[in-house]
């Protein structure tokens, strides 16, 4: 069986190659020297040099999110690994697959304080699905093999290899991933029967059902956002979706009520409200998602289908859980509706809609844009126009900073398919967007990535314009420069008495100019009569391209249920906030 | 009743692991990392040929938390079996403790502390001129108990293993996988 030897960098090479890697985002090091020479005598695997860890992180996250694959990570030991904690912990909340390589010092210098030594295990211990230190060079293959498993299979995240440099120098034997065998990590991913049929026959007998669909549809694959598309069709009943899961259902169409949650839309928060049967499909009861749980969907039976056994009844007692993948699940789901010839009870469904489209009527994402040429750009008006003029193309992905940019980009971005929509929505990660844009487009060299931004996110990882420049990668930045961090802004408006309290954005660089000296395209809107000019430069340019759209300073933004309230209890708009309605025991909340 | 009003439950948890360097930081960091409580919690390998030790714990919570406990760890990788010992009905569960009792040279405590150690079925397992130590087993109350009276007789020293337990009945842990 085995060959020549190969050395430990050699065998991770070899290994990564088989399990269909063909980009790493990495950063090099000491520790990580002889992977480097390896990498250099090679052509099979292509290596993105970022400029800090953790952009390689969320890169390999942004190319696992618009792929379905696993992203794949370098860095050195010490100051390395700990640059790229924030992006692990980032792939952990959001349930996205990477495999992190880590240099680490010699093994007999292990524990001793050794240059640039740190216990990485011990650190991203809690920001991993699981870790390795590999001490031995026989182990390489088997670990590598056995962390892409892990990395993708059952609910889906990143798994750091910790690698020594002696082990990297050491010669040893390969194994084909055909020959590793996980010994105990098994997910169930086929639901059983009984709960199937029995959550079935509630479903089926709802009179005001909804489907709460989240990330795990998009995470089980296109195949499952299809199930998702024929469950809704079949039994005419509306779908939500939370920040995580869009796309999975088409935003256009007629069942899709819009994002759910804290800045989700009236329909579909009072939707979830008053349901009778309520269908959650691979979303975990988030507290952006329930609001105050006391209050949270107070009369209906609640199914819940999740790969995690541990997402059930965390949060939210759930009448009807099954575990499995989401996609297999719906598909038995269907077979189960069909084989017992349920009919949905038009009747409750047609008044449900009927009270449903009262809801819609609100027009919750209504905003005001003062169409006089030298108007002030309301930033829904920018993120709309964005959206309207980028639907030409067909082929689009969007990724986001973190704030109030993020959630209009939720709201007026209309997806109507999966892995198009790469946004930090667990950790809430500032300076996810750009690195996370870079990703996707070194995995879809033809397509138009635009990172939806804020002012004050895009200063977090703005060292990537260099990889960018590097590379060519023609990605958009789609700055809303309102010069506040304005998601901070607006909860200190609305919930801390107006106190502003270091969360104003100055001394900001000038955006087109610093496009300029990384040798990338600078454009700038300041009136809503340049908007549309603007949008369509952006998308006539091939190269990368910022653009600093200076937007109304203090919009806010609506809906919103404010921490700790019940879903019926949100804020419409700017008119609708007469009553102080946080409570104490809300504040405290996040 | 929402489900901070849940009455509060013990659970004696048994888990078998592959033995390999971590794996009780991943079970203690997943208690400390998500605020469940730890009440006691002792490791040992078990089948040595297979690598896999034994982890016994027992914890409290409402309902929830002890179903989402149970959860978390079978979603640790090296896992290969949760156990709940209290759910699973009739359990033996033990513990065993050394118990030093310093009389000095008084000695009617040094009688009576023999006296009790005897009702419990201690042994002296070391014995100076002025000091007892004892081993004693049994179930967790039981130990509560001769520690407490030991107590006024002048305790000194206590170690206690923590609980060992398992299902009564034929089938075994070992086999199940
Ligand atoms: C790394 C990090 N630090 C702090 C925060 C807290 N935070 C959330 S939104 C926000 C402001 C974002 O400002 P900007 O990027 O300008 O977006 P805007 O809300 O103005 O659209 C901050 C500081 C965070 N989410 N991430
Ligand atoms: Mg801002």
């Amino acid at each position: 069986m085995s060959e020549r030897k190969l050395t430990g960098a050699q065998l991770l090479l070899r290994a990564l190659r088989d399990q269909g890697v063909d980009v790493i985002f990495g950063y090099p090091g000491g520790a990580v020297l002889p992977i480097y020479d390896a990498i250099f005598g090679q052509n099979a695997i292509r290596h993105i040099l970022v400029r800090h860890e953790q952009a390689a992180v969320h890169a390999a996250e942004g190319y696992a999110r618009s792929t379905g694959r696993v992203g794949v990570v370098l860095v050195t030991s010490g100051p390395g690994s700990t640059n790229a904690v924030t992006g692990l912990t980032d792939a952990l909340m959001d349930s996205i697959p990477v495999v992190c390589i880590t240099g680490q010092v010699p093994t007999h210098l292990i524990g001793n304080d050794a240059f640039q030594e740190c216990d990485t295990t011990g650190i991203t211990r809690p920001c991993t699905k699981h870790n390795y230190l590999v001490k031995d060079v026989n182990a390489v293959a088997r670990t590598v093999h056995e962390a892409f498993y892990v990395a993708r299979s059952g609910r889906p995240g990143p798994v750091v290899i910790d690698m020594p440099k002696d082990v990297q120098f050491a010669e040893g034997d390969y194994v084909s991933p055909e020959d590793v065998v996980h010994r105990t990590y098994k997910p169930q991913t086929h639901p059983h029967k009984d709960a199937v049929a029995a959550a079935v026959e509630v479903i089926a007998h709802a009179k005001k059902p909804i489907f709460y669909t989240g990330g795990g549809v998009i995470n089980a694959g296109p195949g499952a956002c299809r199930l998702l598309r024929e469950l809704v069709r079949l039994s005419g009943y509306p779908c939500t979706s939370t920040l995580m899961g869009l796309g999975a259902f088409p935003a256009g169409d007629p069942h899709f009520l819009g994002m759910v949650g804290m800045h989700g839309t009236y329909e579909s928060n009072l939707a979830m409200y008053n349901c009778d049967v309520m269908v959650n499909i691979g979303a975990r009861f988030d507290d952006r998602v329930t609001g105050k749980l006391s209050e949270f969907s107070p009369n209906s039976v609640k199914v819940h289908v999740d790969i995690d056994p541990s997402s059930i009844n965390k949060n939210v007692r759930v009448d009807h859980a099954i575990i499995g993948d989401a996609g297999i699940t719906m598909a038995e789901m269907l077979e189960a509706w069909k084989m017992r010839g349920y009919q949905p009870d038009r009747e409750a469904l047609a008044a449900w809609w009927a009270e449903i489209n009262a809801w819609r009527a609100r027009d919750c994402l209504r905003f005001h844009q003062d169409m006089a040429p030298d108007a002030v750009i309301k930033p829904q008006y920018a993120i709309k126009r964005l959206a309207e003029l980028t639907a030409e193309h067909k082929d689009v992905y969007i990724t986001t900073e973190v704030g109030q940019h993020q959630m209009w980009a939720a709201q007026f971005i209309p997806f109507s398919e999966p892995h198009r929509w790469m946004t930090s929505g667990g950790l809430g990660t500032m300076g996810y967007g750009l690195p996370a844009a870079m990703g996707v487009q070194i995995a879809h060299p033809d397509a138009l990535v635009i990172d939806v931004a804020g002012e004050s996110s895009i200063m977090m990882n703005i060292q990537e314009l260099s990889t960018i420049a590097q590379y060519r990668l023609p990605v958009k930045v789609f700055i809303t420069n309102n010069q506040w961090m304005g998601m901070v802004r607006q909860w200190q408006e609305l919930l801390h008495g107006e106190r502003y309290s270091e969360s104003y954005m100055e001394s900001l660089p000038d955006f087109v100019k610093l496009a300029e000296s990384f040798g990338a395209t600078g454009l700038r809107a300041t009136k809503v009569s340049e908007v549309d000019d603007t949008i369509r430069e952006m998308m006539s340019i091939e190269g990368p391209v910022i653009v600093d759209m200076h937007v109304d300073r203090k919009e806010n933004c609506f809906p919103m249920i404010p921490g700790g309230a019940a879903h019926y209890d949100m804020i419409l708009g700017p008119d609708d906030r007469g009553e102080q309605r946080t409570s104490e025991e809300g504040m405290v909340l996040v | 009743m929402t489900p901070q009003d849940q009455p509060i439950e013990r659970h004696t948890i048994s888990v078998l692991v592959d033995n390999e360097p971590g794996v009780l930081a991943r079970v203690i960091g997943l208690f400390s990392g998500r605020g469940y409580n730890i009440e006691s919690l002792t490791v040992a390998e078990v089948d040595i040929e297979r690598r896999r030790s034994r982890i016994t714990l027992v914890t409290s919570g409402t309902r929830m938390i002890v179903e989402q406990i149970k959860a978390q760890l079978a979603r640790l990788v090296p896992i290969h079996k949760v156990s709940d010992l209290t759910d699973q009905g009739p359990a033996v569960e033990r513990e065993l403790a050394l118990v030093k009792v310093t009389t000095d040279s008084n000695r009617d405590n040094r009688i009576e502390s023999l006296r009790i150690a005897d009702i419990f079925r201690a042994r002296v397992v070391d014995s100076t001129v002025n000091s007892f130590t004892f081993e004693v087993t049994g179930s967790s109350g039981k130990l509560d108990a001769f520690i407490g009276l030991m107590r006024p007789l002048g305790l000194s020293d206590i170690a206690r293993t923590g609980v060992a337990a398992m299902a009564r009945g034929h089938k075994g842990l070992l086999q199940l996988d």
